[in-house]
């Protein structure tokens, strides 16, 4: 009898654990757009993470008899104006476009969850504040206001970060805000407030895992605007500078060679655009996946 | 209706005193002097103090604040560069223009070409048809538009000559910065479009339309298209306010003399009144465009105007 029910228990605790986050990523995974999004930004990020291995040259190793070679089996993607390899600074500078990218994303949605979990959970003058400040932080466009705080902070890695993560608060906000309006009178919240859990648990750990998915799948998609909003900052020569191998700062560096050697704006260009589609595939299958209407 | 409105601008003044402030306590704070940079290297302390005091600096913040505050709003004066000591006002309408054809057209042709490919791809959904122009507004959505500039400037300018790749003039030198400025919004539409389009499809009104025998194409044009297109009038505000700052990269592609060019030369010249003026009319327009389409909304939409005449009579609803 104990061993049955154990045998149940034990049964409902794996049906537990197969349950969100596994389904999820199962149905991501039976997701054709989604599938080749995650390979891709798989290899894109493997190849820069162990650029070293990877990489056939030294990221600052000059050739100088070879400037300017086009693309050949000893250079794959031509050298530029310092005879440096294209390719070697394409992957070290994924380094810092990636990251960029990622912490940008990552800290603008963490500031925007719990902003906005404060002002729909709180209500009231609380939100209204909030919201209303929130009014006017997104009145500039983010590039603008990236454009500023970084123009303000001066280049530096946690300086774009900053800038670049600043515009995507008040959309977190927003998001997360709606969500919790919609969920604010479910009986779930009613039940831990009548067996006393704090303010803070109730916010975080019951309201939160159930009005998150909208943020997480914005939040990815951001990743993909964020690294093209700190190419096109590094671009206009704020942000990463050259010469740091940041795939913007390098298309920065090419401008004045555009015409003679386009090979040197065209690669760049092409690994940004290629990452930004692997994770924006990414995102749509997430939005998919999650999708409360679309699971069985 | 009327108290909506007048609460709307009402608010959009004090977004606009709120960045005003906000950008100008930014810039009193950062790091470096001005009155050195415009000075020049070799200027010696005596110079640099003396245009520290024309330009006013030397005065404390909060003084600094009420001289900024008085001349922008209560006398309308943006104030002279610091640079090129001419006034901002001046500038500002000659740049103006182009910054908003470029802005306008930009938005006139995403909205266009976007609906376009929404309506296609969901009257086709599932298909081919519908995989394709999906497959290409995400690459459109992917590409860095400054970089989508750079490659059009080498295939119409540098290979075909077709084009001027840089400056103004005539209408030739406005058709890259355009279609580079539509290139995200067009994606960003087709795929609104698609998914509001489908959002409809199954409504009991589309089926009651194809039962009584309705064409097709009066079906999806009559029947479907206006419901679905609520949600991408939302959309057209931010779309706009974004297309406008993001003529500040796309500007400097194609060396267009416009508003977001002035304000990049002027942040790297640290010309505080040419980066504050230009600051104000980029948040002037992102307001003035939202409470457009929020109107534009509440009068397409019936729904949304009996809320409002309701909310006026009982006092209730947000």
């Amino acid at each position: 009898m104990r061993k049955r029910q154990n045998d149940v228990y034990s049964r409902y605790r794996r049906a537990e654990k197969t349950s969100l986050f596994l389904e999820t990523i199962q149905r991501l995974w039976e997701n054709p757009g989604a599938k080749v999004g995650i390979v891709l930004f798989a290899v894109i990020v493997a190849a820069c993470v162990f650029a070293p291995v990877v990489a056939p040259y030294d990221v600052n190793e000059t050739d100088i008899k070879n400037l300017f070679a086009g693309p050949s089996a000893a250079h794959f993607c031509g050298t530029d104006a310092m005879g440096r390899d294209l390719f070697t600074r394409l992957l070290y500078g994924g380094r810092y476009s990636l990251a960029l990218g990622l912490c940008a994303a990552v800290f603008g949605s963490a500031l925007g969850i719990v902003i906005g979990s404060i002002a729909g959970y709180f209500g009231g003058k609380t939100e209204t504040l909030i919201m209303r400040l929130m009014d006017i932080w997104s009145s500039l466009p983010s590039i603008l206001l990236c454009i500023l705080i970084s123009a303000v902070l001066g280049p530096g890695f946690f300086n774009t970060v900053l800038a670049l993560s600043v515009g995507n608060v008040p959309i977190g906000v927003r998001l997360i805000r709606g969500q919790i309006l919609a969920e604010r009178s479910k009986e779930y919240l009613e039940a831990a407030e009548s067996i006393k859990c704090s303010r803070i648990s109730i916010m975080f750990r019951h309201l939160l895992p159930n009005v998150i998915s909208p943020v997480i799948v914005d939040a990815t998609m951001g990743i993909g605007m964020t690294i093209t909003m700190a190419a096109a900052l590094s671009y206009i020569g704020l942000g990463v500078q050259p010469p740091t191998p940041e795939w913007g700062a390098m298309l920065a560096d090419a401008r004045s060679h555009i015409l003679n050697y386009p090979y040197l704006i065209m690669f760049p260009g092409l690994i940004i655009a290629l990452t930004v589609l692997a994770i924006n595939l990414i995102g749509d299958g997430l939005r998919d996946a999650l999708d409360p209407k679309l699971r069985k | 209706m009327g108290k909506y409105i007048l609460k709307r601008l009402l608010w959009m003044i004090v977004i606009i005193l709120g960045t005003s402030f906000i950008i100008f306590t930014i810039l009193y704070f950062t790091p470096g002097d001005p009155a050195r940079m415009i000075a020049g290297g070799n200027a010696t302390a005596e110079e640099v103090e003396n245009l520290r005091h024309i330009m006013g600096l030397d005065q404390s913040y909060f003084q600094q604040l009420k001289t900024y505050f008085s001349d922008t709003f209560l006398h309308f004066d943006l104030g002279t560069s610091w640079v090129y000591n001419k006034p901002v006002i001046d500038e500002m309408r000659t740049r103006l223009p182009r910054t908003v054809i470029i802005g306008l057209s930009a938005m006139a042709l995403n909205l266009a070409i976007g609906l376009l490919m929404g309506i296609f791809a969901s009257t086709h959904e599932g298909k081919w048809q519908d995989s394709l122009t999906m497959g290409i507004a995400m690459v459109f959505i992917s590409c860095p538009d400054f970089w989508v500039a750079l490659m059009l400037i080498l295939l119409l300018s540098a290979k075909l000559g077709i084009l001027p790749s840089y400056g103004i003039g005539g209408a030739e030198y406005y058709v890259m910065p355009i279609i580079c400025s539509a290139i995200g919004g067009i994606a960003v539409n087709a795929r609104q479009t698609r998914a509001s389009m489908l959002g409809v499809f199954r409504e009991d009104y589309i089926t009651t339309a194809r039962a009584k025998g309705q064409r097709e194409r009066k079906v999806v044009f009559r029947h479907m298209l206006p419901n679905a297109l609520m949600p991408i009038i939302t959309s057209i505000g931010n779309g706009f306010a974004r297309i406008v700052a993001g003529s500040a990269v796309i500007e400097s592609v194609f060396s267009v003399p416009g508003i977001g060019l002035y304000l990049l030369t002027a942040i790297n010249a640290r010309d505080y009144p040419v980066v504050r003026s230009c600051v104000l009319f980029f948040a002037a327009f992102t307001s003035i465009a939202m409470l457009l389409v929020d109107l534009v909304y509440a009068f397409v939409d019936p729904r949304i105007k009996a809320q409002y005449s309701s909310a006026r009579r009982g006092g209730a609803g947000k």
